[in-house]
């Protein structure tokens, strides 16, 4: 039963005989991935390489850890992004963002409410009018960049890394852009009259 | 039925938007420490509603939330089979 804190942890792995923490370590790291990645097609020999690719950037940014939780689940966090990374790359390593971004300006966006046979048809009209405004609001407001990127992630499901990969830029930042969209977006609705309650509520049936 | 279309869901999400959103490094940077208080049953939405919200919105750190949480989750359950003494 693993009794280490973090100052030992960090102590041995960076010491003049780190193997036997390494190797606990590494085999605590392949025990969580096992069961994290069993949704995911991975093969063991998968699972190992992500847990020599986590040691290594573990071993790396040592440093950085600061006993906010134990070691252990901060160095399980550090593996799991390191796996997560590697897969979502190999997943979505033939997209391009052309392949995604057909159509422009979000048009292809039609509430299920519209398509449902039951639904009241005037409330239908109102959905209608406030999309048509939300779509012309998003032509007006969002960059080409943010647009691109809303559709990308939000329409085409690709995974902000990659989407932020084929823009030339890094997640966070890809984050902080759509942030700032959505927060365009969101005055401007409010400036057309369209208040939150009111553009949630047009959704719901009755 | 509960499950929103495209549309709703980002509707949604832009009517919800707030000034004080972190990103995903700032939120990558708390997330062992949110796993641990959930693991905990702590209030999550009173000790880092910053990263709660975070993971609400961004797939990507949902997806290595979700995926940490299991196994954390899993230093619970045997040893697999090849660790187990011949």
């Amino acid at each position: 039963m693993n009794t280490k804190t973090g100052e030992e942890w960090c102590a041995q792995l960076s010491g003049l005989a780190p193997d036997a923490a390494l190797e606990e370590l590494r085999s605590l790291l392949l025990h969580g991935l096992h069961f994290a990645l069993a949704r995911y097609n991975v093969t063991e020999s998968d699972l190992e390489d992500f847990v020599q690719d986590g040691l290594v950037k573990i071993l790396k940014e040592l440093s950085s850890y600061r006993g906010d939780a134990s070691f252990t689940t901060w160095a399980q966090k550090v593996c799991v992004r390191v796996a997560l990374t590697e897969l979502r790359r190999r997943r979505w390593r033939d997209v391009s963002l052309d392949d995604l971004v057909t159509n422009s300006e979000m048009s292809d966006f039609t509430p299920e409410v519209l398509t449902d046979r039951s639904a009241d048809p005037g409330q239908s009209a109102a959905v209608q009018m406030m999309m048509a405004t939300v779509q012309r609001i998003i032509a007006e407001e969002l960059t080409e960049r943010q647009r691109t990127a809303m559709m990308a992630v939000m329409q085409g499901g690709m995974a902000m890394q990659e989407v932020a990969e084929r823009m030339g830029t890094n997640r966070n930042a890809l984050y902080k852009l759509l942030h700032d969209g959505r927060q365009r977006l969101q005055k401007r609705m409010m400036q057309e009259g369209m208040t939150p309650q009111e553009m949630l509520s047009m959704f719901e049936q009755g | 039925m509960d499950i929103q279309s495209p549309i709703q869901q980002m509707v949604q999400m832009i009517v919800s938007t707030r000034s004080d959103e972190i990103g995903c490094d700032e939120c990558f940077e708390q997330l062992d420490r949110f796993a641990e208080l959930v693991l905990a049953g702590k209030n999550t939405a009173e000790a880092l509603p910053l990263v709660l919200d975070h993971l609400n919105r961004c797939p990507d750190c949902r997806e290595e939330f979700e995926a940490l949480l299991v196994a954390l989750q899993s230093t619970t359950f045997p040893p697999r089979p090849q660790y187990l003494p011949t």
